[in-house]
This record gives C-alpha cells, structure tokens and sequence, in this order.
C-alpha cells in the first residue's frame, strides 16, 4: 500500500506492507534516532508524535499515519540540543539508547503541562524506561532545565 | 587539577542526546542478510533429525545451517570474555547436535528480510529425542544426569570442574581454624539466602553486524564490551585464524556485563565468513530475556560467629553458584561471593570459603555488574544485620565495631593490603544523609503505613589483579592535538571522556584538544576489555604514563629545536620553554613533527596492577509500606562511596544511581522463575519488571574519597561496587517495618502481605537455625 | 507479532460489521494487545475514520466512542468530576502516556481481559456497551459473555447520583495489577447502594453487591469489615506470577473494606 506521511515537514511516500510498523516505516526513512527495546510496547524507546501526540511508534501501524504528521527527533533537533544540554549537564545521558524516547516525551510534557511538578514530571514519563541513570539525574536535568527556561522568561 | 575531578560533559553526549545514528543497527549496511535462531523448545534433548529443505525454499532465503555444518568432534570454545587461558570451560559448539535449555541454538537462518527468516522459521522440521534435564540446582551436583557428558569437553584451568559431577567449578579457602572460633563465640548465626538469574536489560539488545573486508577477512562490528576477547572467540568458535577477524564497537546502547560475553557475535559471523554477504543479527527482546547471560543464581550458606557485645569473630561461607547450560563466568564470578563480602570485617580470627558452581539445563549465567559479589554481600551483610537485631544492636554501631581499616590486611582478599578505605565515613555518613537516627528501625505514618530503614555496605575491586591489561597509544597531530587510542570500550558510562580527562590533565591541554578512539582491535592498543571495574583504575592508569611518556617525547622534539639538551625544558602545555627568550610552541612542535623528524610523537602505554584496591560503600534505605497489602517503595536511598578520587564526580554520581535502582530491582521486583519444562516465565519487559521512575523516591549520593596511591590521580573503580548495598538495606528494612525475615529476592508485596499474615497466626516464617552455644538467651 | 495480511479503513461500521463477519477479520483498536499475537490476520479493520474517538457529555450520560483513547478518557474533566478522580486513578498506571494515547477504550473493554483496569471502572458504573447488532447491552452482562462478532460502537454511562472510588495493588507501578477494585455508591430514596467490580483475580472482572444489606445503618467500621470479609469470600481468585490466590483473596477484603471508608466520608488518607 502507497501511504505519504508528513514526516518531519517533508511529504514520505512508501510502499508498505499492511503489517509495517510506524517505526520501521521512519528507521527506513532515515530517522534512525527511533529505537526499538522491546516487543511488548513497555519500554517507550520508539516514542514519535503522531499528530503532535506522543505514541509509540513499534505499536503503531505504518498504514494508520497515512495522511497525518509523524515528528520524530529527527525533526525537532534544536529543541533537543536545547534541553539535552541540561541532561548533558548532569552525565545523564549515559548510553543514550534510551534518550531519544526520553527527550520527544519530555517535549511532549512541556508542551502539555510548562511547568510540571516533580511527581508529575515522573508520572508523564513513567513509560520511558531507563536502565543506567537510575533517573535521577534525568529528573535533575530537566529541573535545570525549567529553571533555566524561567529565568529566560520563556515560561 | 585542572580536569581531573571536574564534572565535564562526555564528548559524545550531545551526539547521543539529539538521536544521532550511532550504534549499531543505525550504521549496519542496508543490505545486510538477517539471521536469526531456531531456538529448542526443550530444556534438554538431542536433535534425532532435522529437515531444512522446505525451509530453504522460501523466496529470499540464503542459508540454513544446523550441527550438520558444525564438526562435533572439534574443540570446544567459551563465549565469555576472559584474559585467556580463559577460567571458564570450553564446553560449547557453534551448533550443537544435544540441546541443553529451552533457548538452545538449533539453527542459523539467514535471508533477505525479516518476513522471509521468520516463514523458513517455522518450516524446519526438528525431531528431537527429549531427555530428562536437571532443572534444580540443588540436585546437580553428582546427578546422574549430565549436562555435558562429552568427551571434548574441556577446561583450560586448575578451577576445580568436573563434566562428569556436572561440576563446572569447586574451590576452598580458609584462614584460621573457623570451626574452633564459631565453637568459642557466644551466637553462631547459622542461615541461607537466594538470589535469581537476575537480567542486566540494558536498553540495547544484543546486536552485530558482519561484512567482508577488502583483504578477505571477517570484520564484525558488535555492541560488545570486549573487542579483543571477541576475537579469540569468534576465531575459536568458527575455527579460523584470528589474523582473519576485526572485531570493533560502535556506540553500546548499555552492557552492565551483558556485553562482556559473546552472545550474539558468532552467528552472523559464521552466515558471512561462508557466504561472504554482510549479515546482521538483531536479539529480539525476548531472546535478550530467555537466551542470554544473566546473574549466577546463588544459594549461600552463611555461619557467622560474634560475642554478646557485637564482635564479629569468623565467617564461614558455603556459595552454590548454577552457571546453567554453559559453564561462562562460571568458575569466576562465585569467588567473589566470597572473597568481596568476608573482607569487611576485618576484626574476624577466622574464615573459610567453600563454593560449587553446578551445570543445569536453564540459560547459561554469566557477569552481571557485582558480578558474584552482589550476591555474596546480599548473604553476608543480611547475616549481619540478622546479627544486629538478635543483639539488640544498630546495624551501623554494629558495623562500625567491625569493619576492616586502612592499612589493614584482608586475608579474605587474597591476603592484601587495605590500601585505601574510607568506609568508616561512608558509614558516618550514610547515617546522616538518611536521617537514620530519626526513623530507626520503624515509624508509624498512622495510615496503615509504616517507614523503615535498613542498611548494608559492600565493596568490589578495582579490575582482576596481576591479570587485566589497559593499553593506550597517544599521538600528536597539527597544532598541538591530541589522539587517544583506547581498547576499552565506552558502554555508555563515560569512559571515553573520562580516559581523556586523565590525558588532558596530564598533558595540560583542553578537553576539546583530546580526541578519542575505542574501540577496534586493528586500530587500538590491547585492552581486556571494559569489565571488573578495571577502565578507570587500569586503563586510566595506562593512559596517565603514557601521557606522561608523550609528554617528555614532546619535550624532546622542543629541546631539539631549541637546541639544548631534553633535561633543559619544560612543558606548560603550549610551550615547550627553555628560560623567558627560548621557547616553542606546542604548534610549531606539530608542524616540526611532521617535516624532516625522527623523534616520534607518539606514545604507547600497558599497565597492569598486581593489586586490586577495593572501592567501599555504605548504602541505606528508607521504605515505605503498606502493612496490609504489602506494597513497599523506596521513598529514599542513600548512598556513600569511597571510590578513591572520582575522575568525573557528575559520571561518578550517575553511575551510583544508576547501580543503586538496579540493586532495588533485584531486591524488590525482578524475578526469574521457571516452570516445571524450564521455560523462563519473565521473558519480556512486560513481565520482568525493572524499575520506572515512578517506582522509586530518591537517591542520594555522597563521595567519601579516599587516596589510591596506585590509581591515576587517586582513582579507584565505581562501575560495580555500586549495585550491591540495596540489596541487604531493603531486606532489613522490609524486616524493620513488618517483623518478617526475607532471605530469598525479590521480596513481593504477595510474600510481605501473607508473611505478616503468617506471623500474626503465630506460625513461624523463617528457617531461622541459630545456635547459642551457651543456651543463652540473647 | 501478528501478520496482517490486508488493512482496511471501514467507511460505515455497517461495512466493518460485515468484514468483521469474517473469522479472520480482526478490528484494530489501539493495537496493543492484539499486535503481540502470533497469528494471522487476514483483514485488519480501522474504525478511526468514523468519527467514533470522542467522549460526548449530556445531562443523563456520557457517551463514549469506541476510539477513543485511554488517555482522553483519563483527561476528560467531565469524566474526572463525575467519578471524584476515580477514573484517572484507574488509568493512571497503565504502562505510561505514549501507551494511553494509541489505547483505545473500545479495545480494552471488548477485550474483557482480566487484567483491565479499565472494564473494572466501568463495571462498577452505572455503563452499557453500544453494540452494532445487539444494541444496547449493560456492562455487566457484557462483561461476562464470550467473544462474537459485533462491532462495540460506543460506551455508555448513564450518570447517577454516585460516589466512586477506584484502587489496585501493583508489585510495581507500571506493571500489571494483581487486585482491581472499583466501587460505587450510589444515592438512593432508600439509602446507599454498594456497587464493586474486583478484576485482575486474575479473571475477568467481577461485580459484587451488597445483597444480603451489610452496609445500612451502624458503624461504618464494622460494617466494613464485614463487608470486606463478605466479598473475600464470594470472590473467587487464583494464583499467578502476580500473587496467589490467598493473597488475592485477602486484597479483595482490605480493598473493599478501604473503599467503603472512604467512599463513607471517613477522614483520612
């Protein structure tokens, strides 16, 4: 099947399968930051915004973006230098196999709610898992990282 | 110091952060066969026959292979990454005609995409020939049933294993006569404590790609944690030359020891060394569950002997470690039950340590962070604390009696000095960070909620004495740049930024002039690899002399041109300075390195350490829990370490948080079972549940730096030590709050809810088995 | 992963009952569940292009379309005072944001998996499943039948004077429940009514009621307990890697018991 997405603000067109998941649809077209760490839809590693909502893309059917506008890190790279600074800043970042899921939901976070509070900023991200920072020190960095945005009165 | 101890980026950090395609199957070639495995449904059988035909007609298929294309009389290999002669038994085929845990390789498929491997898949016909396994490891040792009952079975070292007792190793050490101390004391503890196959679940699975160089040869791109070793392996398990195979590593999506064991590499290389068509393999999570190289199951025996006024007098410790199906780590990772827990009381007359590491029909086991030191400190510090409470005592009093100090020798550890240790602060402040003295041992939240505390320390080492090599190789460039050539491989824990920390405080340059490279076994100096908590220790170390090595090179070219003699000069970093009039930059000293010069600018360094300097750590918990249904939550974990000088305090700091949440999975939520066929139940991220964020209050940590005179800079390792004290805190601490005794993790709301139940019935919960010689009542 | 071998966005849920005739015909819902399966699908039906993803409220009831999401329904402001929060707690633990936004309700509760979450909130509501062909059908009822062929258009909650009150115990946050209790009490002319709905037993969902009149009059404490004790008996569970069947049992009486509490205006947490 012919589907033509709008992925990161350029038209994709492809030819998928009926079965072909959303991310291997971008990995194909060059967005190799969305990563897969599990089959079971657990781990938030492929998060990409379908329609500006934050999904995840291994449980989401290539066919079903068709039309629609799918943004992946890929598309939003000065947004993520901006915030992955304070991450950076931390040493948080530690593999980074897990970031790119971490830092579109935290856009997606932002977007929703400019200034979440500590128990809400760790239940919005509850589904991007991380196995090496102990998430302390991505929680430090996206405090940093509010304050920062504060003070630059960007709030 | 100028880098040394400052909280600098990692060089790749904003690389990773922004998503760029760095690891391995981002930069894998797009024409890449897919491989995948036929894994055995059964715990233990041997392939009758086995039917490929039909298989190899799907459209897009290019090869199957089974133990028919693998001579079963060859020898044997191991896939875990160790200095060789390597400890653990060369017990494996690339395929195997007998199949020893569900999981087990039956074939190799390799095709044009996903769809066609899956279809050929399912279109092999096995018949096997079902044999009984040995699912239990308590039964394996000397069970008529074998797990390797070959004949070419082999084991390189004096470990104590025999095939034949499905023994995979046996050892005994001992100082002083510990029956005659356990005989004098007033309270001989007497208890035994599980641990499961816990799963490291780094983020990444397991993956590698293969292709065929310009000069014929296999070079295999992996995420692994140990190039060179991989080598050897991939060379042994293919029976190839190694001069025919590079191994290098891309960016690793997290190892935690995963990677120290060469799980994934040979099947795409043996699909590319015969087809000579670049391959790739990509574990499926589930795979990365069920067929991969989790923590040694432990069962561990603890006697330990103090007086009514808390002096620990001796240790005796009985380790039954199950390396599974194969023997990787095996005979390696069941020392440090012993020989990383017993040291810390260094008041003990005596000790004895006796292991057995069984072979069964389950995975194969193999290094998980702690590696075998997790497990032992879980029995021994959880002993201690049993300890702490039959006396009436408070676990950190008690410890403070009795932990072994600087300057001290650890008989227990191989009989060497305690050369640094600052583990008496770590405890002081531990202490206070937690607010321990306000929330011993129980405080009553008066909602049907309690909070606790519990505590443990631990230590590791600081890579495998006399045995790991760091190597690195440092060379000049225009304007004053620096190269860095490593081995060690970055698994997401800095070690790149960190080794180059050390290079640009040595050679007084900016972090941004050192430029690094790790790892590939044509290009890097050799290297172990990145385990044992040996980069920062013996690398690091490596990398300081060799600096320091460039830098009277760099000396010497600068004296050339000044024409004076080398012991004339000094080097500030940018100028090579005779006295105020004659000097030469570090710029013009490239330039001339490159232009008519015979004086290399290049540098190589090896480092080995006879000595292993331990890191220390004191660790608490304070838990909440719901007394009736026994949900419990670490609303605080803190933490103290003494890791010598932390070269990165910010890297330092995410290592220990990162270790401690592990530590609070194993403790509390991440469970290996198996049912009656062996099939492990938690085969995904569904059912293996390790931490999210919303699982866990905070973490805390503190440095208590101690001096390591033979680090660089001070530095010891942190890497490891750092996953073991939530173990025996959290346990305690679920003691302090409900009154019931878990020797067994992970301890479940479920366990909690119907052990309190139990109590109030009156019956008793535990296999509690002291002996108090003198009938005393304490 | 399931195979499809055709996808198909249903232009009338008259066209996607008539595929759906089909045993191999699946319709998609948030794809969650149904893409760890092993099979094969030869039709893979899409509502979502029928305008069936919103949450409507009136006066009586809310209407609820089979697509949407379990996060609109956690974040509908209509839905949250009605249930005094019940609804969010319900769903709030359920694996994270991005899991919630491709969920669909219609999914869940067709579904009827014993470990939802979900079917247990509507359970103990006054809520009735909009079935293409079978029309109108309580929760309940539906809850408790076997798998067929409709099409599930909307969800419906027909809105009582009621208080709720939604809890589970998980082994981890993020993970599966090992106990679901969802209670109701409604205001009636002649007293409350208890209404409670215990899932993840590990069956089905459950409803349990107060026929035999334990909660009237007297103390609410006591009442409780009996009541606590009542249900633990008369609900059955069993064992799996998330608890046993004891345990379970002795959840379903501290739940309930708290649920009362709380729902009874008890002060505390």
């Amino acid at each position: 099947m012919l589907i033509t997405v709008n992925l990161n603000g350029k038209m994709v067109s492809g030819d998928v399968e009926a079965d072909t998941l959303l991310i291997d649809f971008v990995r194909n077209h060059g967005c190799y930051s969305v990563k897969r760490g599990c089959e079971t839809s657990n781990c938030g590693l492929c998060t990409v915004f379908l329609e500006d909502r934050p999904v995840l893309s291994c449980s989401v059917l290539a066919v079903r973006a068709d039309g629609k506008k799918v943004t992946t890190l890929e598309g939003m790279q000065e947004e993520a230098a901006e915030f992955g600074a304070f991450i950076a800043d931390q040493g948080a970042e530690q593999c980074g196999f897990c970031n790119p899921g971490f830092v579109m939901n935290a856009m997606a976070l932002f977007r929703e709610n400019p200034a979440p509070g500590e128990e809400e900023i760790k239940e919005y991200l509850a589904g991007n898992l991380c196995r090496c920072s102990g998430y302390e020190g991505q929680l430090r960095g996206i405090l940093a990282f509010m304050e920062w945005r504060k003070k630059e009165g960007r709030l | 110091m100028k880098t040394v101890n400052k909280p600098v980026r990692k060089k790749d950090a904003m690389q990773l952060l922004t998503g760029q395609p760095v690891y391995t199957d981002d930069i894998a070639p797009r024409d890449c066969l897919v491989v995948k495995l036929l894994r055995s449904p059964h715990a233990s059988a041997v392939i009758r026959n086995i039917q490929t035909d039909i298989a190899l007609k799907v459209p897009g298929i290019e090869a199957v292979y089974t133990w028919k294309d693998v001579p079963q009389t060859e020898r044997r290999f191991t896939l875990a990454g160790q200095t060789y002669p390597e400890p653990s038994p060369y017990d494996r085929l690339l395929l195997d005609r007998r199949v020893r845990y569900v999981g087990d390789v039956v074939a190799i498929v390799a095709g044009a995409d996903d769809k066609c491997v899956d279809k050929a898949l399912s279109l092999i016909k096995v018949e096997y020939q079902i044999l009984e396994p040995v699912l239990d490891f308590r039964t394996a040792l000397d069970n008529p049933v074998l797990v390797h009952p070959e004949e070419n079975w082999e084991s390189l070292c004096p470990v104590g294993a025999d095939n034949k007792r499905n023994l995979c190793a046996h050892d005994e050490s001992s100082q002083g006569d510990i029956e005659k101390v356990l005989e004098g004391c007033d309270i001989v503890l007497d208890r035994v404590y599980h641990t499961k196959a816990c799963q490291q679940t780094m983020m990444e699975t397991f993956r590698t790609f293969c292709t065929i160089d310009t000069y014929g040869r296999l070079s295999v791109v992996s995420s692994t944690q140990i190039v060179f070793h991989c080598r050897r392996i991939i060379a042994n398990a293919l029976h190839i030359p190694k001069s025919m195979v590079r191994v290098s590593k891309p960016r690793i999506g997290g190892g935690f020891g995963a990677k120290q064991t060469s799980v994934s590499e040979i099947y795409p290389a043996f699909v590319t060394w015969k087809t000579k068509k670049p391959s790739k393999i990509i574990f499926s999570r589930e795979e990365s569950m069920t067929a991969s190289t989790p923590r040694h199951e432990m069962e561990m025996h603890v006697r330990l002997g103090a007086m009514k006024d808390g002096r620990i007098r001796g240790i005796d410790l009985y380790t039954l470690s199950n390396t599974g199906a194969y023997g990787e780590h095996g005979p390696t990772t069941v020392g440090l039950s012993g020989h990383k827990s017993i040291p810390l009381y260094g008041k003990a007359e005596a000790f004895r340590f006796v292991s057995d590491v069984v072979y069964t029909n389950v995975m194969s086991a193999g290094a998980y962070r702690g590696y075998g030191a997790t497990q032992g400190l879980f029995a021994v510090e959880s002993a201690v604390n049993e300890l702490a409470s039959m006396l009436h005592m408070d676990p950190i009093r008690l410890r403070e009696q009795n932990i072994v100090r600087q300057g001290e020798v650890m008989p227990a550890y191989y009989g060497q000095e305690n050369t640094s240790c600052a583990l008496d602060r770590c405890l002081a402040k531990v202490r206070e960070m937690i607010k321990w003295d306000e929330i011993y041992p129980v405080k009553d939240m008066g909602n049907g909620k309690v909070r606790s505390v519990g505590m443990g320390m631990a230590m590791q080492g600081s890579g495998i004495s006399g045995v790991d090599v760091g190597s690195a190789v440092l060379k000049l460039g225009d304007e004053g740049i620096y190269n860095l050539l490593i081995g060690a491989a970055d698994m997401g824990t800095g070690c790149d930024t960190i080794l180059a920390q050390i290079a640009a405080e040595v050679l007084d340059c900016e972090m941004e002039d050192i430029m690094v490279f790790g790892a590939d076994t044509d290009a890097s100096p050799y290297d172990s690899g990145s385990y044992a908590s040996s980069t920062t220790y013996v690398t690091g170390k490596a990398v300081e002399n060799c600096a320091l090595k460039l830098r009277e090179q760099i000396c010497r070219l600068g004296a050339k041109i000044l024409s004076c003699e080398y012991e004339q000069v000094e080097f500030d970093g940018k100028e090579v300075v005779l006295d105020r009039e004659h000097k030469v930059s570090l710029k013009e000293i490239a330039a001339a390195s490159m232009c008519g010069n015979d004086i290399s600018l290049e540098a190589a360094s090896t480092h080995s350490s006879p000595i292993s300097p331990p890191p220390f750590m004191a660790g608490a918990a304070e838990i909440e829990m719901d007394l009736q249904t026994g949900e419990t939550k670490v609303v605080n974990f803190a933490a103290a370490v003494d890791c010598g000088t932390p070269i990165n305090p910010n890297l330092a700091r995410v290592q220990a948080e990162g270790g401690i949440l592990q530590g609070i999975g194993m403790a509390l939520t991440e469970n290996i079972t198996y049912d009656s066929k062996g099939r492990v139940l938690e085969n995904s991220l569904m059912q293996y549940k390790i931490p999210a964020r919303v699982d866990v209050g905070h973490i805390q940590v503190a440095f208590e730096n101690s001096y390591e005179e033979s680090g660089p800079f001070g530095a010891k390792s942190i890497g490891e030590v750092v996953i073991n004290t939530p173990l025996p805190a959290v346990a305690d601490a679920v003691y302090h709050a409900c009154g019931v005794r878990f020797r067994e993790l992970p301890i479940t709301p479920c366990q909690i809810a119907m052990g309190r139940i139990r109590m109030e019935q009156g019956k008793s919960n535990s296999n509690d088995r002291e002996r108090l010689p003198d009938n005393e009542n304490i | 992963m399931i195979t499809i071998r055709r996808y198909k966005k249903a232009e009338s849920i008259e066209e996607a009952w008539q595929l759906n005739q089909q045993k191999s015909s699946r319709i998609i819902g948030g794809m969650l569940w149904l893409k760890m399966g092993k099979g094969t699908v030869q039709t893979a039906i899409d509502l979502s292009g029928l305008s069936l993803d919103g949450i409507e409220e009136t006066e009586e009831e809310f209407r609820v379309g089979c697509m949407a999401t379990l996060r609109q329904l956690e974040l509908h402001e209509g839905l949250g005072t009605y249930t005094g929060g019940a609804m969010k707690e319900a769903l709030r633990h359920i694996v994270g944001v991005q899991f919630r936004n491709l969920a669909t309700v219609g999914g869940s509760i067709f579904g009827r998996f014993g470990f939802s979450d979900v079917l247990t909130m509507f359970l103990a509501m006054d809520s009735y499943v909009e079935l293409y062909k079978a029309g109108v059908v309580s929760m309940r009822e539906f809850a408790g039948g076997g798998y067929d062929r409709d099409v599930l258009v909307r969800i419906l909650v027909r809105k009582q004077p009621a208080s709720f009150h939604y809890s589970s115990v998980r082994n981890s946050q993020t993970d599966f429940p090992a106990l679901t209790c969802a209670a109701a009490r409604f205001e009636g002319p002649a007293g409350a009514d208890y209404r409670f709905a215990i899932g993840a037993r590990p069956g089905r969902a459950v409803v349990i009621e107060d026929s035999g009149r334990i909660l009237s009059g007297g103390d609410i404490r006591e009442q409780a307990r009996a009541f606590g004790e009542y249900a633990a008996a008369h609900v059955p569970t069993g064992s799996n890697m998330r608890g046993s069947a004891q345990y379970r049992t002795h959840l379903v009486k501290v739940l309930t018991e708290r649920a009362i509490l709380q729902m009874g205006g008890e002060a505390g947490c």
